[in-house]
């Protein structure tokens, strides 16, 4: 009782506005006795009624309105006429049903509320039985039409009472809670009432508005020296802000508006893959904005339907596996950091990350060599690329190659993320992070070339400031990518200014960073200068300037100005290509299995190329160093070679590769021979500067041409070598002749 | 047939667009100018709490760039239920035309602009120009 089924309280608001109706019908017939239309509507309104009531089984609810509804029907069919008569039963009818309501109400059952009197009286009437009954009927209750309908049938009850629980022991007392619980409580009608969505946007907006207005006020208000005004506005400010947390909530509604139709998708599907699933929800009542409600019932059918087709295995599969041959699927939700966070868990075969890359390399969505250098758990997200799907066969269910892509804009487009976590054998977890609503956000306000822009403060980490002297250290550079060193690791800096094509209008030196993250990697904004933090309210834009992929929106800050908001995902997107990012994971990857390795393998020898740049190469393949006379530099063909104790060597010479010019002078070369089962090159660099420990723990992805990256050694950004190209460049057999135990002589190459 | 335009011109000559679709006319507001887009796409301006995008006629119709001196009025047109603001050099008047004054645009006149002029009312003193608006916002 504590917690009324939510079925019987939709039933109980509806039925009420229903009977509101009905009487207002009841009164209008008797004025036209004659109205079909009229008598139609009560005989569905009662028909109703009865429906529900008989499905919630409420038995003498069920008896009262199906007498009802004879009658209506007999009325409609025009073989009765509306007498007063009628319309008194029928009215007596209406309002035993409403002291049932109200008893379901209080007590969630029926309660002593007797039933037969009007049973009765309505069948009398059906039968035609005497007109004196009739009037009996019609002085009784317009005197005290409650307590007739209550006391007078009671004697007879129990013989024309359909149905027997309507003397429930536990019922008895109306309200058994005490007279102060029934005052305190609102009934259920009066409680909630229904509101036209369209009511609720207007307010929202007009709300939006608001808040516009208050950032104006607030903001003025801040400039003059007038208490007064200062102190109204921070109360403005306050109920602002309450208004507007109040009319939001007017909006949320219960995750489970969406849920409550996947069990039944659910079944479905099971049945139609021939799968037995259990789904379990949690969470159901964590709540949402319901414009992202409806935004994100797409993508959520679509990973549910994904889980059970591709995710569960046949039952005869899972007991083969040790598992209960009944799959689980978990739908669970909850709120965190201002977030929502919807998961859809199952318990079946889980991804494998290897077949993914295969079939990755399959689709050419990425090179084998890029899925080898991928962590296993970025592999996953490869599953969200365009025109990737891993069902084996397509299924009627799923498996087109659309979805996941799909799913995942349909995502970013409302500002949320997914991931997907899985282990292979136990089962698959998507993750989606939804904001709480989309109308309103928090936002930093930046400058940029004398433009403000809006950037969300959720994907802002936090702000540096870099004085002109600072900066001028700070900001370094590889290879022409700016970097900053945040806390000892790189961060790549992005200009705002670059990316947008305006002119900055910063010349003194001074630099100013947003630290961003989106799609789970992290990068410096340049701006020209922080304004503060608001609450912006979202405007859209027009279909063309949403297409430029630059902006997510516009808004109007405090001055009445537009100003655009900054997509991030999209700025991190367009500034980091996919392949850094690639080698951003493929570092992780190769930084944990060198720490596995001997311990010569994380020294690196930092060898100049000129142009200040300093290059690390992995000590573990220098075999030797030499200085060579420039002079015994030979030819072969376009490639330089030197001959080295009886064999020839080609020669690289790294500044070259590297897009660098030498500055070393004088008539002999520093050469990094570099050797690997038999065959060696010789790599000329500028000066061999320093052989180091480690390196590895700062790394970054900022990289060019032969590069697989830079890091932090002895405070300077030192550039990682890509061995392998160098190598490959020098010689291109180097690694195929190695593999093939083939061992060239002099005269082979000769 | 008579039709009823509302006039404004560029560069001194004279333009109509069809009076309903026009909601409102203004005097410059401040315009937020949008990096990478169109340079047709002259800004965002704040009208009454709506965001609306700007365009530029003169970039449109291939004119020359409007004086630095001189204050865009702001024609703010309904398109498909969508407010579209576009800058226009002065504000003419609303006249009443006729079907018979009407002419379809010469067959020298070529190139882009051609799709967005539908053809010339032949006014006593001088020619209107009637604009085609969904393809003007489009470009």
């Amino acid at each position: 009782m504590e917690e009324m089924d939510e079925i019987v309280q939709e039933f109980l608001v509806e039925s009420h506005e229903n009977l509101d109706q009905l009487d207002r019908d009841l009164v209008d017939l008797e004025q036209h006795p004659g109205s079909r239309d009229l008598l139609a509507s009560i005989f569905r309104t009662i028909h109703t009624i009865k429906g529900t009531s008989g499905f919630l089984a409420f038995g003498n609810l069920e008896a009262v309105t199906h007498v009802g509804e004879n009658l209506l029907a007999r009325l409609r069919d025009g073989r009765m006429t509306m007498t007063p008569a009628t319309t008194d039963v029928l009215l007596q009818m209406v309002d035993t049903v409403r002291e049932l309501l109200a008893a379901i109400e209080e007590t969630g059952t029926e309660g002593a509320v007797a039933v037969g009197g009007v049973v009765d009286r309505i069948t009398a009437v059906l039968d035609g039985d005497a007109p004196e009954a009739v009037v009996e009927a019609v002085v009784e209750p317009v005197e005290a039409p409650v307590e007739a309908v209550v006391e007078a049938p009671v004697p007879q009850a129990p013989e024309t009472v359909p149905a027997p629980e309507a003397v429930e022991p536990p019922a008895a007392p109306v309200a058994p809670e005490g007279a102060e619980d029934t005052v305190s409580r609102r009934t259920v009608a009066d409680a909630s009432i229904r509101v036209d969505v369209d009511v609720l946007d207007t307010l929202m907006r007009l709300v939006g508005e608001l808040v516009l207005t208050r950032n104006q006020i607030v903001r003025q208000a801040a400039d003059v020296e007038d208490q007064d005004l200062v102190r109204s506005s921070q109360r403005l400010n306050l109920i602002a802000a309450e208004l507007q947390e109040g009319v939001m909530k007017t909006r949320m509604q219960p995750i489970d508006h969406l849920w409550s139709k996947l069990p039944r998708v659910v079944r479905d599907l099971g049945a139609q893959c021939g799968k037995q699933v259990r789904l379990e929800m949690v969470g159901r009542e964590t709540e949402l904005d319901r414009t992202l409600l409806e935004a994100v019932k797409d993508p959520l059918t679509h990973l549910v339907r994904n889980a059970v087709d591709h995710g569960l295995e046949a039952p005869a599969d899972r007991v083969a596996a040790g598992k209960a041959a009944e799959g689980v699927l978990t739908l669970r939700a909850y709120h965190e950091g201002g977030q929502v966070v919807v998961e859809v868990c199952d318990d079946g075969a889980g991804i494998d990350a290897d077949r993914i890359a295969a079939k990755a390399v399959d689709k050419g969505l990425r090179t084998a060599v890029q899925v080898q250098a991928m962590a296993p758990s970025d592999l996953l997200q490869l599953i969200f690329a365009p025109g990737f799907s891993t069902a084996a066969a397509v299924t009627n269910v799923s498996g087109r190659g659309v979805g996941m892509d799909v799913v995942k804009t349909n995502i970013e487009s409302i500002g949320g993320t997914i991931e997907v976590e899985s282990s292979v054998g136990r089962g698959t977890t998507c993750r989606l992070r939804i904001p709480l609503t989309l109308a309103i956000v928090p936002a930093l306000t930046v400058e940029c070339a004398g433009d403000r822009y809006a950037v969300p403060q959720v994907s802002l980490l936090e702000l540096v400031a870099l004085d002109a002297d600072r900066a001028a250290n700070a900001v370094e550079d590889v290879n022409g990518a700016p970097v900053y060193r945040l806390r000892g690791s790189l961060l790549p800096l992005v200009r705002l200014a670059d990316v947008l094509g305006v002119e900055s209008d910063r010349s003194d030196g001074h630099v100013l960073i947003a630290v961003l993250h989106a799609d789970g990697k992290r990068f410096g904004l340049v701006i020209d200068r922080v304004l503060s933090t608001e609450e912006i309210v979202v405007k859209p834009l027009a279909t063309r300037l949403k297409a430029l992929g630059t902006y997510s929106g516009a808004t109007i800050l405090g001055d009445g100005r537009v100003a655009l908001i900054l997509d991030v995902q999209a700025l991190a997107r367009n500034a980091l290509s996919a392949e850094v990012l690639d080698r951003q994971a493929a570092e992780q990857r190769s930084a944990s299995a060198a720490a596995n390795r001997a311990e010569d393998q994380d020294r690196v020898l930092v060898a100049g190329i000129g142009g200040g740049r300093q290059v690390a190469i992995p000590l573990s393949s220098v075999t030797r160093l030499e200085h060579i006379p420039a002079a015994r530099v030979e030819r072969v063909g376009s490639r330089e070679a030197v001959q080295y104790r009886g064999a020839i060597l080609p020669l690289l010479r790294l500044d070259r590769h590297l897009g660098s010019v030498t500055e070393r002078e004088g008539d002999d070369l520093v050469v990094v021979v570099y050797s690997a089962e038999g065959r060696s090159v010789a790599i000329v660099v500028d000066d061999i500067v320093d052989i180091v420990e480690g390196g590895t723990g700062t790394r970054s992805d900022i990289d060019d041409h032969g590069l697989l990256g830079s890091a932090v050694i002895h405070d300077r950004i030192i550039e990682l070598l890509d061995v392998r190209a160098a190598i490959l460049a020098a010689d291109p057999h180097f690694y195929t002749a190695t593999l093939h135990g083939d061992v060239p002589a002099l005269e082979e190459v000769r | 047939m008579s039709t009823r335009l509302v006039t404004f011109t560029l560069e001194g000559r004279s333009y109509g667009i069809d009076v309903t679709a026009v909601q409102e006319v203004l005097r410059g507001l401040p315009r937020t100018r949008i990096p990478l887009a169109p340079s047709a796409l002259a800004g965002l301006i704040n009208l009454r709490g709506q965001v609306l995008t700007a365009i530029d006629l003169r970039e449109q119709l291939g004119l020359p760039p409007r004086p630095s001196d001189q204050d865009p009025m702001l024609v703010v047109i309904r398109v498909a239920g969508e407010p579209v603001a576009l800058l226009v050099d002065s504000i003419g008047s609303v006249v009443d035309v006729g079907s018979e004054q009407f002419e379809p645009p010469p067959d020298t006149l070529n190139g882009p602009t051609r799709e967005l002029i539908r053809g010339a009312y032949k006014l006593t003193d001088r020619l209107l120009l009637s604009l085609d608006v969904d393809r003007a916002i489009a470009a």
